[in-house]
């Protein structure tokens, strides 16, 4: 795993943390990144709130029927 | 057995629900019916197993979760899935210059929480939802919606770990770009 990764890169190692554990350099690496990019900061926060409301999706309190 | 009719009253109120929630999964509409339907049937074959349990919607869901991943397995076998697009498709290449930087950086969502208890935003989800393709849309579902792991939604779907990661991916930045655009944009998300 190399330290640099680019923006897309990041993107990408990102959704697959969401997906499966990342090892070790990878969690570095991105670490390194997010620390010199605020734009993939913003874009993890919106990953983790993505995931936050497709699982509410169809929770009693949404519904049009309930 | 004869069902009481209240019970079978109580879970035929549901089946808009679940149809909505069968169709956002599945993606066709007869295929939803049909699970709807035996989801349906389960249900009023299985009072006793309710019996108890708070809450009818939740209940039901959980059955119709398996007829749906039933259905996807059953679907499979009739033809193997296509891979809905790759990884390098034009929609993510254009979010990103020629070094891999951002085109356009992303910006901070104002109040995501408050999105959280707004009924119009979930709508606004479920739209974004319907314009993915339909496997990855499926693929999607089953990883955050239902919770699968990868590992399972692979065998169901019949492809590889990569692939399936690659589809997810696509699915978080089509679903990301599109919720910008429908409510995180320019204005002001409606409030009560």
């Amino acid at each position: 795993m190399k330290l640099m990764l680019t923006c897309r890169e990041v993107t990408r190692l990102v959704s697959q943390g969401l997906d499966r554990d990342l090892g070790f350099g990878e969690r570095v690496a991105l670490r390194v990144h997010f620390a010199v990019c605020r734009g993939c900061g913003t874009f993890n926060r919106q990953m983790n709130f993505l995931r936050d409301a497709v699982k509410r999706l169809g929770d009693a309190e949404h519904s049009p029927e309930s | 057995m004869k069902v009481p009719d209240e019970f079978r009253l109580r879970v035929e109120q549901q089946r808009n629900y679940l149809l909505r929630y069968a169709r956002l999964q599945l993606r066709d509409r007869d295929l939803a019916e049909d699970v709807v339907q035996d989801t349906l049937l389960a249900a009023l074959g299985g009072e006793a197993s309710f019996a108890g349990r708070s809450n009818l919607r939740t209940w039901l869901t959980g059955i119709l979760k398996h007829k749906i991943i039933d259905a996807i397995r059953r679907a499979r076998r009739d033809s193997a899935v296509s891979l809905d697009a790759q990884d390098d498709a034009a929609d993510v290449q254009e979010l990103f210059d020629g070094r891999g930087h951002w085109a356009d950086r992303p910006r901070s969502w104002d109040h995501p929480e408050a999105a959280l208890e707004q009924a119009q935003f979930f709508a606004v989800l479920e739209t974004c939802l319907a314009q993915l393709p339909v496997n990855t849309a499926r693929a999607f579902m089953m990883r955050e919606h239902m919770g699968l792991e990868t590992e399972d939604i692979c065998k169901e779907l019949g492809i590889t770990p990569t692939n399936c990661w690659v589809m997810l991916y696509r699915a978080r930045m089509a679903l990301r770009l599109c919720l910008e655009g429908r409510w995180f944009g320019a204005q002001e998300p409606p409030r009560r």
